[in-house]
């Protein structure tokens, strides 16, 4: 990911109440206003009341503002946060089964290492690893086994929290 | 207490201080229209679920407190679907209940079973499932408050049948008098920020051509006293919107009357022209900006809305003012009396604006005895025989606007249309519901003749729940609005407009209603015609005027074309602009 479709993208943090329905009010809600999604991740939280939706907007298909505005509007959204880029700590999980020739596994498990992933599956020709980190390096890591040949992948759409005082990340 | 979750509804809604709702029963809501009988709350049996939701409306309108409907289940609900669009974007508070099929059998495509608040969410400011009947007064309470605070809306609450049948278990519920509510995510804020207002007052103290841009949420605000404070304290001219007709006298010296797409030549040019334009409740609507890049450039803008949405969303205000309008306009006058208006010299704008209303004034050809009537003659000999406090519902089209430009509103909530959505057939549905809130006052119905036959059927529950409305008919035969798009845009060719003068016979029609009713094909049968009509009291009436078809709505700001580019009437063409 560029830098410039960073800046664009904006990471929302949306608390909403845990009801049945509000998760497709606010997706509606994006599609009716053509705003664009472009990841979401969704979970309870430690309140049992509420869940925390995180959403990447591509800023370029409306005013953020606008977003902000109109999610507010919705009766069941408690609390929206607009994490600024390089202020948030914000993790994605990758789970991907890759073809795995014998003489390539070392290269692959090595990087793998590297990057703090893990190996999860083992079968005869294939390996299912996964990788927690930020969107952009998990882009990194998955042009780096795309040539070996991905069988299937899943990613969960990014997760974010604002940063504490001091970031480590 | 122990009641059933069909008693707990009606009680709840009494609790509400619901005096009227409007309604047909059907299966799913069957149970709850049970209790209706013991209760103090009328209910109006309509033909159209349709008909419900725009009475309920008209009754909001024209009262300020919400309108209440009830339907059943499925096609009831698809059927006030209408309704509630409408609702949701004229701001109006509303509360509409459906019933829905059993909690056991919804997800199973049951008899009757729809998605309600699927369908609805995008069209109301909220809606509820409800899925337990001890939940049934706390939303009940937390509908009416959504509906009625910050800005108005239509909420929706559907209800399984399951939870309101004594007949089943599940309906048990206990009472208590008080119940809370729980909303962790609506905190409406009516104040406004000092600051802001402070900027705005500075704005206005140095503005030399200010228009006060008067929109429909002034009159949600209840702010019409406070607005003409403003006005006189100021000296700044008003411009009322479609959905605002009435929130400022057409007869007072600073009234423009209405701007936007059929706004009259002083209204669009000198919000057009204007340095310094303080929106009110207003929200830069496309029917009234014209090609956005063109409109007002010059003008600085203070935005005062309640919705912070509608801050920046249209155009960039150089002052924002969330909050209530009522409240932001307290807080300029107060300050403006203590800093003074500014010295900046207004004369020459002055002079502008009464040169612009010499030139170019509303008009349009006389009647002529023996030709179809001019619809414009026939709103104006009805304004000049009724009293001025008369409300007015307003179908959609051609005759909507001539009725906002040619009667003269001099008080606030008496104008009642559809704004937003634009529904043909809102007329007769809100003047009975105008009227069933406003029984003292005189109510009239202007329509069109597509409009009429779209909902017409409501003079049905008018005649049998004596609700004595008046419709004023202008009959022309054709869909007009669309005819004159198609006579301007499509050169003249007359693609699926024409109704038919004849057919239905209106007069007949309305009389197998139970209406009085008349034809009136010469201009000078018309104030005579108008004369019988105000003698009826005991029935709706219905005046089938018969208008000329080629008769086009003036001023117009084509779609597409900015609002300098305004064509005025043919006779006023070569004035000086």
């Amino acid at each position: 990911m560029t830098e410039e479709t960073e800046r664009r993208n904006h990471t929302l943090v949306v608390t909403v109440e845990n009801k049945a329905g509000v998760l497709a009010r606010v997706a509606s809600l994006f599609a009716r206003r053509a705003f664009n999604i472009k990841s979401l991740a969704v979970a309870p939280i430690d309140d049992e009341d509420l869940s925390r939706i995180t959403i990447v907007v591509d800023g370029a298909s409306a005013p953020l503002e606008q977003v902000v505005n109109q999610l507010n509007k919705l009766i069941n959204v408690v609390h929206i946060q607009d994490l600024q880029p390089g202020h948030a700590v914000e993790r994605e999980l990758m789970l991907v089964t890759v073809t795995v020739e014998p003489d390539h596994r070392d290269d692959i498990v090595e990087k793998l290492d590297r990057a703090g992933g893990k190996v999860m599956s083992v079968g005869i020709d294939a390996m299912m690893l996964s990788l927690v980190g930020t969107p952009d390096r998990i882009d990194v890591f998955e042009e780096f086994l795309r040539p070996y040949g991905i069988l299937d992948l899943q990613r969960t759409g990014r997760v974010a929290l604002a940063n504490l005082d001091e970031p480590i990340d | 207490m122990k009641l059933d979750g069909g008693q707990a509804l009606i009680r709840s809604l009494e609790l509400e201080g619901v005096e009227v709702m409007f309604g047909l029963p059907g299966g799913a809501i069957l149970p709850v229209y049970d209790p209706i009988i013991d209760s103090s709350i009328r209910h109006i049996l309509v033909r159209h679920e349709q008909g419900a939701g725009h009475m309920a409306e008209g009754y909001a309108h024209a009262t300020g407190r919400p309108g209440v409907a009830m339907v059943t289940s499925g096609p009831a609900a698809t059927n006030i679907v209408t309704p509630l669009c409408d609702a949701y974007l004229d701001s109006v508070p509303m509360v509409v209940i459906t019933g829905q099929v059993p909690t056991g059998a919804i997800g199973t495509d049951a008899f009757q079973e729809c998605d309600t608040t699927g369908m609805t969410s995008g069209i109301t400011k909220h809606n509820f499932l409800v899925t337990d009947a001890q939940d049934i007064p706390r939303t009940i309470k937390e509908a009416f408050h959504i509906a009625t605070t910050g800005r108005p809306g239509p909420v929706l609450v559907d209800i399984p049948k399951d939870i309101v049948d004594p007949n089943n278990p599940n309906s048990a519920m206990e009472w208590f008098d008080n119940v809370e509510m729980d909303l962790p995510g609506y905190h409406p804020d009516t104040s406004v920020e000092p600051a802001a207002i402070q900027a705005a007052v500075a704005l206005m103290q140095a503005a030399e051509r200010p228009v006060l841009y008067v929109g429909g949420g002034i009159l949600k605000a209840r702010a019409a006293e406070a607005l003409r404070e403003l006005a006189e304290l100021t000296g700044f001219h008003v411009v009322t919107t479609l959905m605002a007709r009435g929130a400022f006298p057409d007869s007072h010296e600073l009234c423009l009357g209405m701007p936007g797409m059929h706004g009259n030549f002083t209204a669009v040019t000198a919000m057009q022209e204007s340095d310094l334009l303080i929106a009110l409740g207003s929200r830069f609507d496309d029917r009234i900006t014209g090609r956005l890049d063109g409109f007002a450039v010059d003008a600085k803008i203070i935005h005062v809305d309640i919705d912070p949405a509608e801050l920046g969303k249209v155009r960039r205000p150089d002052v924002a003012i969330q909050g209530d309008c009522r409240v932001a306009i307290e807080a300029m006058v107060e300050l403006l009396r203590v800093q003074g208006v500014g010295e900046s010299d207004r004369q020459a704008w002055r002079s502008r604006i009464s040169g612009w209303q010499e030139r170019f004034p509303l008009t349009y050809d006389p009647s002529v005895p023996g030709e179809a009537l001019k619809p414009q003659f026939v709103i104006e000999k009805l304004r000049d025989a009724t009293p001025d406090d008369t409300i007015v519902a307003s179908g959609v089209g051609q005759h909507q606007m001539w009725a906002s430009q040619y009667w003269k509103f001099d008080h606030p909530y008496t104008w009642i249309n559809s704004g937003g959505l634009g529904t043909m057939g809102f007329s007769i549905p809100a003047a009975i519901g105008a009227k069933v809130g406003c029984p003292d006052k005189t109510v009239w119905a202007i329509d069109g003749d597509g409009c009429f036959q779209m909902t017409a059927q409501e003079l049905v529950t008018a005649t049998v729940e004596n609700i004595p409305i008046k419709v004023a008919l202008l009959n022309n035969s054709y869909l007009g609005m669309v005819r004159q798009w198609q006579d301007m845009f499509y050169d003249e060719r007359h693609s699926e407009v024409f109704l038919s003068k004849d057919v239905p016979d209106y007069k007949g029609w309305a009389e197998a209603m139970g209406c009085f009713a008349l034809r009136v094909d010469d201009p000078d049968e018309v104030e005579n015609a108008i004369a019988q009509a105000n003698e009826v009291n005991d029935r709706p009436v219905v005046i089938d005027f018969r208008t000329e078809a080629r008769e086009k709505v003036y001023p117009m700001v084509a779609s597409g074309t900015t609002n300098s580019d305004l064509l005025v009437h043919p006779s006023q063409e070569d004035q000086p602009r």
